[in-house]
Parts: structure tokens; sequence; C-alpha cells
């Protein structure tokens, strides 16, 4: 039986969803981009970043965490949603240390690809240079807490996908950190290269060792077309 | 939750081996239980001190001296706040508020509350935890009645001040209770919508729609959630009700519960006031003894009913309902989102009703009085009376039932405030007051408020306030979402240029746009409304912040000595100035 298929609205254009999908989802289906951050397709949204927030039905609301309903009317590209999401990437930039010129992800760092795309030049805001820890006890993976922005997916991916709770958060407020599941390290923990919470960071804090530079700067995912591209493609009518 | 408390109560912290050791018997991962146990500000990983004192840090305490209390404890102890002495006795720190604004100094030691306090009192203080701790067991906790008799300045003096027709009369207990069971409970949700009462925390959300849709949502079990973590500065009605009128807190959940279909009422208690707990427990089983809580309330078959305390360990954002349901599922307490709301799937994922302790005890005012009396008292849109918390400098500090529609100049003539400048109202997530507002009225309609009413005369520092409670949030905000957890401290800092004299025009316009954003972005009400210190204060205030500004077009966050400091102490010598 096919689901029960409605629509809405976002900037003027008119979706398709069906029941149980998000708004984020229902727009990536038809093409439409919404910037996000902490979001990934395979995992459950936890809401950590805001990027996605839109202002559905006069109230800003997170498009990953919100279901989508008949008739909504959803802004998305607004100067100042943009304004307020290119905010939020300015706060995790300076919240942490990002060295995007010499760090290993650049080019395929979600976090600086966004940056690019929402027009930030540089942080107006001061950096905070916080002191993090970084775990190389794993022999294949290490953990560079400089770059984590708190986003969740690895917690999530971990426990959902791979079964093994590896990772979770410690502490509160700006003192919040990513903690393993093992007072030795990474290293006395479960985790292996080949799971799921290891492919999912979205900039450079969880990195399998010997991997780095198979793909050369310039030539890397955001490299080549900005962040969100992929979704955008899927329009219809869309033109390169 | 409470074999966490237990074990920070044993062994005054939590140990790696006594998460190994809980993660083993519960069957989950040791991480899971450091992100719920580091989280709460009571809980700790380290040893401390076996005495704990904690000093209440909010604007007004300092205004009334709590530094001079504090510096009398460093003294006494040769320990700097913060610090726990070699001998492992004592530790000293600072605490977010905790409900006794209006007897600062405060503090809670071992759990007990202190008021009033003087440096003083310090080395007498400190003598009495000797002499109780020679015996060499910890400290109780939740604490006992015998051992607060042994502090000086235990006693906490009633807050309430004036009562009105809620609070009047010595209500008895039961009566509300016994009145809404000869109905039926679709009629008491009727009788509850009919007095339009809303929620007292301050958001103000029709409580007889919130116990229509729980009642009406399909679960297993329905739930009942008293909020008591009356964590925002300035408030204090709640710990007022449940020491002096518990039983309308209980007729109030129980009638809840036989309205929405619920078997289980939980009352979460925020941890600062943990030194209620024995006398709510013996409450409770008061009324288990008269058939007030169990199987077959007051004869009504069908009718089981009982309520559970849950005790919570420092943590402001808990008073946010979807992180009070996470915190009493045993976790951290970060907010969810929403929907689905607590009505649909609340407690342990079931339909719950979460109201604020003072709606509860106007649940069952109106319950035994009927509807009509209650839409008599105050407004249209905002019946009843409203519980005021007052505090600052006034002459009268203390709980205040009033009429919802009086404005804060009348409130300020109650209270003996005649030269009030600053009103912060309804807490640091409400707004700042300045004397030409003070005709407005407070009701749903224009002033919303949970009760906190922070006056400030005219010899305080309206910005040095606001940069207090931007430190506030910097504390208390969860983490969970970015805006919240960073837009905070990044407000704090941008504040503290602003006190310090160094904010340029371009600087207040940034903090100001920051600041916006972090109420658009942000996913709870904590992050939507910490700005408002400084939001609220600019619009309010802005000759004081005109005033405050610095000539020049531009000035570093940092100053240059400031940023020289580190090398001029590797060096040992101050750099060579221009022209010296």
């Amino acid at each position: 039986m096919a689901a029960e298929a409605f629509s809405f609205t976002i900037d003027g254009i008119e979706v398709e969803a069906t029941k149980g999908q998000s708004v984020l989802e229902a727009c990536d289906a038809a093409g439409i981009y919404i910037p996000r951050l902490c979001h990934h397709p395979d995992l459950a949204p936890s809401g950590t970043c805001r990027v996605c927030t839109c202002k559905i039905n006069g109230r800003n609301s997170a498009a990953c965490v919100t279901p989508a309903a008949h008739g909504m009317v959803i802004e998305n590209d607004t100067p100042l949603l943009t304004a307020d999401r290119r905010a939020l990437i300015e706060m995790l930039f300076v919240e942490g240390n990002h060295p995007c010129p010499y760090c290993v992800a650049s080019g395929d760092c979600e976090l600086q690809a966004l940056g690019y795309r929402l027009g930030m030049v540089a942080p107006t805001q001061p950096y905070q240079w916080p002191d993090r820890k970084i775990d190389a006890t794993h022999p294949d993976i290490y953990l560079d807490r400089d770059r984590c922005i708190l986003c969740s997916r690895c917690i999530e991916a971990s426990r959902m996908e791979d079964g093994k709770s590896v990772f979770g958060f410690e502490g509160r407020g700006i003192a919040m950190r990513l903690n393993v599941d093992a007072a030795g390290g990474l290293g006395d923990t479960q985790m292996a290269a080949i799971d799921k919470a290891a492919s999912v960071c979205p900039v450079a804090c969880i990195v399998i060792k010997r991997h780095s530079y198979q793909i050369p700067n310039g030539a890397r995912r955001f490299d080549k077309a900005p962040i969100g591209t992929e979704i955008e493609t899927k329009r219809v009518g869309h033109k390169p | 939750m409470d074999i966490v408390i237990a074990v920070q109560q044993r062994f005054g912290h939590i140990s790696d081996e006594a998460v190994g050791a809980m993660a083993e018997a519960l069957g989950i991962h040791a991480v899971e239980i450091e992100d719920m146990v580091s989280f709460y500000a009571f809980f700790d990983r380290e040893p401390r001190g076996r005495n704990r004192i904690r000093l209440s840090k909010t604007p007004i305490s300092f205004m009334k001296g709590s530094s001079e209390v504090a510096r009398a404890f460093e003294q006494a102890l040769g320990i700097a706040v913060g610090q726990t002495t070699a001998d492992g006795m004592f530790t000293v720190e600072w605490t977010s508020d905790i409900g006794l604004a209006d007897q600062e100094p405060a503090a809670l030691i071992n759990g007990i509350a202190l008021v009033n306090l003087t440096p003083a009192d310090a080395p007498l203080i400190l003598a009495a935890l000797r002499q109780a701790g020679e015996t060499g067991a910890l400290p109780a906790y939740p604490p006992h009645a015998a051992e607060a008799a042994l502090l000086p300045r235990s006693i906490i003096r009633s807050s309430l001040v004036q009562s009105g027709p809620l609070l009047s009369g010595s209500p008895v207990r039961a009566e509300g209770l016994k009145a809404a069971l000869a109905l039926t409970p679709e009629a008491v949700i009727e009788e509850i919508t009919t007095s339009k009462l809303r929620g007292r925390g301050g958001a103000g959300f029709p409580t007889g729609m919130k116990w229509r849709l729980t009642r009406k949502a399909t679960g297993v079990e329905h739930y009942i959630a008293c909020n008591a973590d009356e964590g925002e500065p300035g408030t204090f009605k709640d710990r007022l009700l449940l020491l002096e009128f518990p039983d309308l807190v209980f007729d109030g959940m129980t009638v809840a519960g036989y309205a929405l279909g619920a078997r289980e009422g939980l009352l979460y208690l925020r941890g600062e006031y943990a030194y209620m707990w024995d006398d709510l427990q013996r409450v409770l089983q008061d009324r288990r003894s008269a058939g007030l809580l169990g199987d077959k309330i007051c004869g009504k078959a069908g009718f089981n009913f009982d309520i559970r305390v849950q005790l919570g360990a420092g943590a402001y954002i808990c008073g946010e309902e979807s992180s009070l349901l996470e915190s009493l599922e045993g976790k951290r307490g970060s907010p969810r989102d929403r929907p689905p709301f607590p009505t649909e799937r609340g407690y342990l994922g079931q339909p719950t009703a979460i109201d604020n302790v003072e709606t509860l005890v106007c649940a069952t005012r109106i319950m035994e009085k009927g509807a009509a009396w209650f839409t008599g008292l105050g407004t249209k849109e905002s019946t009843g009376t409203k519980l005021m918390c007052v505090s600052g400098d006034c002459e009268r500090p203390g709980v205040y039932e009033t009429p919802f529609g009086i404005t804060i100049n009348q409130l300020l003539d109650l209270v003996g405030a005649p030269d009030a400048r600053y009103v912060q109202f309804s807490g640091p997530s409400g707004q700042a007051i300045a004397p030409k507002d003070f005709g407005r009225r407070i009701a749903y309609e224009d002033l919303s408020t949970g009760g906190s009413t922070m006056i400030f005369g005219p010899q305080r520092d309206v910005l040095d306030i606001a940069l207090q409670f931007a430190d506030f949030f910097v504390d208390e905000t969860c983490g969970w979402c970015a805006p919240c957890r960073i837009g905070t401290v990044l407000l704090k800092q941008g504040m503290e240029k602003v006190v310090a004299g160094r904010a340029t025009l371009a600087d207040l316009a940034s903090t100001e746009a920051l600041a916006n954003t972090v109420v658009r972005m942000s996913r709870c009400g904590l992050g939507q409304t910490a700005p408002n210190p400084i939001l609220t204060t600019m619009r309010s205030f802005p000759e004081l912040y005109e005033a405050r500004l610095a000539a020049a077009p531009f000035e570093p966050l940092v100053t240059l000595d400031d940023a020289l400091r580190e090398a001029v102490e590797v060096q040992g010598r101050e750099p060579v100035k221009e022209g010296a």
C-alpha cells in the first residue's frame, strides 16, 4: 500500500511528502537543499547544530526533527536565515580549534563547506582556544577533539548501527566533550575502523590513520562543487 | 538517578570503579553513565571535601553580602572558593540560585539550607561541622532535621508575607480532592477549563487543555509530573508551597491523576531542595495511611494512585519540561525536540501532563471552591491570583499573593520599594523593566511571569547585573545545541567588554545581533531566553550602554597588556614602553 502523500510549500515551491518524513527528508527528495550540519541521512536526527532551522508556519524549527505535514508554509532561503546559519557556523569555528589550511579534512569537511556556502569570510567572534585532548591510543583511528563540533553522529552510529556505544558526551555547556567507553582511551574500546561510527564524522575529529592524503587537496568532494549540490541536482528542471 | 545519588552520598564522589560497577549491574555502557553523571552539578567524578559548602551566587546574594561571607570561609579554611582543604574536610564553592532570594546570603551545607549569613557565622558553622564529623560518618543526604539543628542559621523564615484567596483560610487536606472525586474525570477537566487556569511557571499554557490532551492521548500508562525544579533565580514560591502547603500540592497531583487516568504521579524536586525530603515523605506516608494515596482513594473504586518524589542534582535546565522528563528517566537533562509533545509522549514515552507546583495548588482550590470563584479573581485572560516572589532592594521581601492585573508600581508599593530603578521581571529569562514601564500590568495579557521579581535600587549597576545573569546562563546551558552552548559564552564575553567600558558601538551591534541569533536558533526555552538580560537591558536602559561606550572606533577584545601577560611572566620583566 502506498504511503499517504501530501504536500507543503517551501519558499513558494510545492513539495510532495509522505507520512513519516521530516521536512528535511521531503525537501532532499525533491531536490531542495536546506543547509544542515549534524544531520546524516543514515542516522536518526539529533537536532544539535540547528543549522537546518527554517521558519515553519511562522515559527523557527529545525527541519531535521520536524515531521512534514500537509499545508505547511516554510521559509528556507531567506537573508535572515542565511545570516543566522552563518552565525552558527562561525560559533562552531570559534568554539573549537579549526586550522583549515593544514587540516586533513580540508575540502572534505562539512563545516568548512558550509562556511563557504553561507558566505562566511572570517569569524567575527573571538576564538575560544579550548584545551582539548587528542586520543591516539587506537591502532587504526585517532580522535582529534579540537575539531569536534559535538554533532553526536558518532554516538548515534555507534549505538544504533554498530551496537557498541563507543561514544558519549561528557560534561555540560561549553565544557562538553566527546567521551569514549574506556578509561584508557579509544584503543581500549571495541571500536574498529570499519564501524559506521568511524565514517560519519562531518569534520576531522574521527580520522582513519594512514588514509589521510589519498585524495589530494583540490580534488576532494567540496573542492569540486559546493555542499548541497548533490541534493539540488535531483531537482526536476535543475540547471547546473 | 537514585543509584547515582546513593553512590555520591556513600563515597563522596562517583569513581571510575563505581561507574564500572553501575554499568555492569545495569547492563549498560560506562560511557552512558559518565554521560549522565558529568551533567549534574551535584555529582563529582573526583573526591571532594566531606562537608560541602555551597554559597548562593546571584546578584541579590552579592548585594546582601555573600562575597564577605565567602571571604570569611576562605580565611577560616585557608583555601579559595572552589577548593578543598588538604585534610579533605571541606569544599567551598559557588552554586546557582538556591531558592532563598528573600533570605540571602544563603548557602547549602551538606544539603542543609542556611540563611541570612554573616561573616561571623563562618567559624561557628565550621566548628559545628567539625564536631558533627567526629563520628566519622559522612553527612547524610538528603539531610535530616537533627543535623540541620546543629548548625546556626538553619531556620528558614516563612516567605509568605501576604496571602490571598489561594492560600488564606487554613486550607484543609483533601477538601479539593474529595470534591473532584465526586465528579467524573471529564467533569474535573471541564471545571478546570472553565476556570481558565493557566500554567504558573510563566508560559501560561491552559491547564484544562493540557489535561484534556493528555487524557485523550493513547498510552499504556498516563502520568502527572509536578515540576518542582524551581531554578529561575529569584523564585521561591514552590519552596514555600512545598514546605507549608504540601497537602495542597499532593491534592492537586491526585486530582490531576484522577482526571488524566494516571496511576502514578512524579514530583521532580530540585536537588537544592533535598532538605525537604524527609518532610515530604512523611506527608506522603500520612496520606497513604489516610487513604488519600494507594488503592481506592477516598473509597473510590478503581482509582488507584501514588506519588513518587524524584530528587534532581543541580541543573537549571531540568525545569524545562522535556529536560525534566529526560532527567526523570535517569538521563542527562537535555531537552527534547517537539513534536511529539509530552501530552502525547512524555515520561517513558507515555502521555504526561507536566504542571508547575503553583498550578496544581490552584487546581486543588478550584475543585474545592468552584471555577466561578476563580474566574471572579484577576483579569479576563488571567484568572486567579499569582504568587509573586519579591527580593532585592525592598523593605519586605517574600511571597505576595496578588490578583492578576496589578501594575508593577502597585507591587513596588506593597513591598516597600519606592526608589526602585530597575526590576528584573520573571527572572533572568524574563525581562528588565525600567521605571517608565512600571505602569505595566502583571497578567498574561501584558507581562506574564513565573513570579520572580528582583528589585534593584539607584545605587546598583544595571549592566553589571546583566553580566551576572549572562554568566548564569553560561553555567546552566545544557550544551546540547550549538547556539545556546556557544552563544551564551560569547554573549557573556561581549557583556564583559561593555562593563569594562571597552565596547564600541560596533561591538554593541555585534552583541545584539548575536543575541538575536541565539534567540531565533536555539532549541529550547533556555537558549531562546538566555539573551534576554542583555537584550532587554539594551532596550530599557540604552542610556546606560551609551554612557559606557569606548570613545575609540575600535577596541581589541584583549588589551595589549593582557595579551603580553604570559610573556612578561616568563621573561620576568615588563616591556619597554614607547617614549620611556
